[in-house]
């Protein structure tokens, strides 16, 4: 039984490759209708697929190749030429087959999938052929019981046939055995005989039906492997590539490369332990290790990787049935399909891919008209590109069509609730294309059943960041749209940098790190400043939000341990800096699968062994940034939701001390910067304090002067830096508070020179600065020069609300 | 007949499966899993495989052994996945007879009713038989 089952197997795996091959040809059939070297490929495929399902007693799929071949022999006798409606009948039945070949290999059986439509089309697209007049009477004549009888001895005819036709001499013998059984088809070489001589010898099944039901129960009468060698043998000429390669199971693929990535593991000691003593003949056999180890490992790591043209042979016919169906023309160009991708990777951007493919071609290819119109050629041009760089690969999916329009989406975000129009206002155009992402966006004005349901491209990212990929996107207004694809080689070995934290070791990908840097511990400042309890980092000169890994993890630091390293990493839009320890080495890691209630935890992407045998976990940096920095993105759902409902009545604000007790809070979306000047900068331009800043000068205004009250005395200056279009001012305050969510609603009217109004926020009165007259008291031409954004629409909002 | 490796944990005999086991040795140092359930006591190197060790003393409701205790690990295979239990003691493989396999008690404490397949009563002793799989879960 189970070597029957093995049979089963090896038929659905080579089918699937086949009806693959048949897709592509025809396809590529359509262009050129009258190659008969495709014919035949195409023939043969189906011929053996009708052989080898009778032969395992598969009536349905059987019956339908038997339908298709005779259209099939018709085409490749040159009695019909290949069209359209041929062509929609062919894939049909490919599709049918596939569904069948589906059930077969979930249940073993064929299932409920119906055949009865796709025969009937194919048969009425062949009787529309006056020509071949034998052929009606094969699928209508056969009733449902004996043709369980029949295809099994069609089968043999066929296989016989095609063995023969091979002349293998020495089979002879074997053949001989069948070949008793149905006679009359020795003598015929040409398939369109062969037809006839089946049905002859279905007639005759009738007759004898003993031993034509017995023969699938001897599956050693013909062992399946020379059934495989007949296609393959045949179609030698045109697909070489089966000659010089084997099927190997990829199981004992994935088995070799965790060997190997033991075996660098134990190279990895081994270097430790050579280094770290003075034995020349240990380093140098170290070091000789150390090289055939990296040789194998990529030796082993190439034999699982595999074309993308793999993935992309699918998209002709993706592009071909969609552009039908939405009514474009397209081309496909698909280029450096000799790319190649850990299979495990393939597979995982299969779908990802088919889904631009499918949007390419739906939204981004205009109609012909609107193409015509716009002075473009009526085919819109679809490219596929993949390549190497940097020990990436990147694909793109390029489209000539009319291109995303970046104020449509950041339109759409508002209409959706997803983002408040101030927050879409502020947002450049690749920021706006960025928000394609969101999970529940959808561009499409129309619901297809293409695509634009709002699971799309949300699902397409998060795919590809599983595998440790990113997607991005560019467009030009009219002239297409880019979707860029980077994905890693391989998923089973990476570089990493060990890190500790607490006390434990823990590995972050190096794909992810973009910089180190060291606090300096004996510092009491140590450069990390608190915004309320958020701790941030002044990296040249921007804002770094930092996030304690001990934090995250939960763990407990001991009193004397300081993080002493930012570790500066980029997931998915955000650069954060992660604190860690120490840092202790890079190292190749070779990542080992976390048992599924660890991965639930949502902090680690995997373990690994380290050089000195400790167990280190793999820390998921996106999963991280997710984590800490979550409230963010809670927080502007909860303001897009408010927004939906009235306007945005939340904005946020920066809360300064200026001395005396007193707090302003100024709009944080229009400060540019926080900055640390020393006092003895300041120097005077003509009875104004400037500050030279960035090769400009900076004019200052001291908040605590121009609101009545007095600082304290210090050598150190606090600016807010305000920028507007080239100029840039900088208020001086003396501490900043916090960051915090002002409500307008809530503002009283009192007020004075200076103030909008003031607030309760966090307990305490807050004044709400006058920025504007604040802005004006450091710089009178501050607002005379037109800003391409205004960054005040903002707050020129909160001001007129205040009043 | 069914064969039972058996351990202590804590003052309790307890035995899984001799055909569920694949070693037992010295507990390995361990990598902690920070935000992990209560039941993993963390990640050993076993021979360069990355195994997760279950601490069996939360799930049975008994306090955590002293740090400075060599405990022993029990590595048993689950679901193709090779999972180690923290125990104190390995005792010897011991044979019971089937007549000698019995339901355990109703009064046992419902929150560990799951964990015991049986109590085998020894000459001896009373043996309380692991679902390897439930107290792989911890």
């Amino acid at each position: 039984m189970e070597e029957i089952d093995e049979i089963v197997h090896e038929f659905l795996v080579e089918s699937h490759e086949n009806l693959d091959q048949l897709d592509r040809d025809l396809i590529a059939l359509e262009g050129a209708p009258g190659s008969r070297e495709l014919l035949s490929s195409v023939f043969r495929t189906i011929h053996t697929i009708k052989g080898t399902s009778g032969f395992l007693a598969f009536g349905r799929l059987e019956r339908l190749a038997h339908v298709g071949e005779n259209l099939l022999v018709d085409l490749r006798d040159g009695r019909r030429s290949m069209d359209q409606p041929t062509t929609d009948v062919l894939l049909l039945m490919v599709d049918t087959v596939r569904d069948l070949l589906g059930s077969i290999e979930r249940t073993g059986g064929e299932g409920d999938v119906d055949v009865e439509p796709a025969v009937a089309a194919i048969t009425r697209v062949h009787d529309d052929v006056p020509a071949a007049a034998q052929a009606p009477t094969t699928p209508d004549a056969e009733p449902e019981t004996p043709a369980a009888d029949a295809p099994a001895l069609e089968t043999r005819a066929a296989q016989t046939t095609a063995a023969e036709t091979k002349a293998v001499e020495t089979q002879a013998v074997e053949t001989q055995a069948v070949a008793t059984q149905a006679p009359e088809t020795n003598a015929d070489e040409t398939s369109a005989d062969e037809v006839s001589a089946v049905e002859t010898a279905a007639d005759e099944a009738e007759v004898e039906p003993a031993p034509a039901a017995q023969a699938p129960a001897r599956p050693g009468i013909i062992p399946s492997p020379r059934a495989e060698a007949v296609p393959s043998d045949e179609v030698g000429t045109q697909r070489g590539a089966a000659d010089s390669s084997i099927r190997v199971d990829i199981e004992l693929l994935d088995q070799l490369m965790r060997q190997v990535g033991e075996l660098v593991l134990a190279r990895n000691r081994i270097s430790r332990l050579a280094s770290s003593q003075q034995d020349v003949d240990l380093a140098r056999s170290a070091q000789q290790l150390n090289l055939i180890a990296s040789e194998l490992q990529e030796g082993v790591m190439r034999t699982r990787m595999q074309p993308i043209e793999h993935v992309w042979s699918k998209m002709p016919r993706v592009v071909r049935d969609l552009a039908a169906l939405c009514g474009r023309e397209v081309r496909l160009e698909m280029v450096g399909g000799d790319t190649e991708l850990d299979r495990s990777l393939l597979e995982a951007v299969k779908d990802p891919l088919t889904h631009l493919v499918r949007n390419a071609v739906d939204h981004g290819i205009e109609p012909r008209e609107v193409r015509v119109a716009a002075g473009k050629p009526a085919q819109g041009l679809l490219e596929l590109r993949a390549s190497h760089a940097g020990g990436q690969v990147s694909v793109e999916v390029r489209d000539d069509g009319r291109g995303i329009d970046p104020e449509v989406v950041g339109a759409k975000a508002i209409a959706k609730g997803l983002r408040t129009p101030e927050q879409v206002a502020a947002m450049s155009a690749n920021e706006l294309l960025q928000l394609l992402f969101l999970p529940g966006f959808s561009t499409a004005e129309k619901v297809t059943n293409v695509s634009g349901r709002g699971v799309g491209m949300d699902v397409v990212r998060t795919r590809i960041e599983a595998i440790g990929g990113t997607v991005d996107v560019e467009s030009v207004v009219g002239a297409g749209t880019v979707w860029r694809l980077r994905i890693p080689l391989t998923l089973a070995i990476m570089p990493s940098l060990s890190v500790e934290c607490a006390g434990d070791l823990y590995a972050l990908p190096q794909v992810h790190v973009v910089e180190l840097v060291a606090l300096d511990a004996q510092r009491s400042d140590s450069g990390v400043e608190y915004v309320h309890a958020a701790p941030v980092y002044r990296l040249r000169g921007e804002l770094l939000p930092l996030v304690s890994l001990a934090g995250v993890l939960g763990v407990e630091v001991p009193q004397d341990e300081h993080p002493a390293v930012i570790a500066v990493v980029q997931a998915d839009q955000q650069r954060f800096g992660l604190l860690v320890d120490r840092v202790l080495t890079t190292e190749e890691i070779v990542v080992t699968p976390l048992a599924a209630r660890l991965k639930a935890i949502g902090v680690y992407s995997g373990a690994t062994v380290l050089g000195d045998g400790r167990v280190a976990l793999i820390l998921d940096v996106q999963a991280i940034a997710r984590r800490a920095i979550t409230r963010d993105s809670e927080l502007s759902t909860r303001d897009a939701n408010a927004a939906s409902v009235t306007r945005a009545e939340v904005e946020q604000v920066l809360v300064a001390g200026i001395g005396g007790g007193r707090r302003v809070a100024m709009p944080l979306a229009s400060v540019a910067r926080l900055e640390h000047v020393r006092a003895e900068q300041v120097e005077l331009v003509g009875g104004r304090e400037v500050v030279q800043y960035r090769g400009t000068i900076l004019p200052l205004a001291r908040l605590d002067r121009l609101l009545g009250t007095f600082a304290k005395e210090s050598d150190e200056l606090l600016l807010v830096v305000y920028t507007r279009g080239s100029r840039s001012v900088g208020l001086v305050v003396e501490e900043i508070v916090d960051i915090v969510e002002d409500e307008v609603g809530n503002h009283s009217t009192i007020d004075d020179s200076g103030l909008t109004g003031s607030t309760v926020l966090g307990d305490k009165v807050t004044e709400l600065l006058d920025v504007r007259s604040a802005v004006l008291a450091a710089d009178r031409e501050f607002y005379d020069e037109p800003a391409p954004d205004d960054v005040f629409a903002g707050l020129d909002e909160l001001v007129g609300a205040a009043r | 007949m069914s064969s039972y490796v058996t351990f202590t944990v804590d003052a309790g005999l307890y035995g899984v499966d001799v055909q569920r086991v694949q070693e037992a040795l010295r507990a390995h140092a361990r990598t902690r899993v920070p935000l992990a359930p209560e039941g993993v006591a963390g990640l050993v190197n076993l021979r360069g495989q990355v195994v997760l060790t279950v601490d069996l003393r939360p799930r049975l409701g008994l306090p955590p052994v002293d740090d400075d205790a060599q405990q022993m690990m029990v590595v048993v295979q689950v679901g193709g996945e090779t999972v180690s239990l923290l125990v104190d003691e390995i005792g010897d493989v011991v044979d019971v007879s089937p007549e000698r396999v019995e339901a355990p008690p109703d009064t046992l404490d419902p929150a560990i009713r799951p964990l015991i397949r049986a109590a085998c009563t020894l000459d001896d002793r009373l043996l309380l038989v692991l679902d390897v799989d439930e107290a792989a879960a911890a």
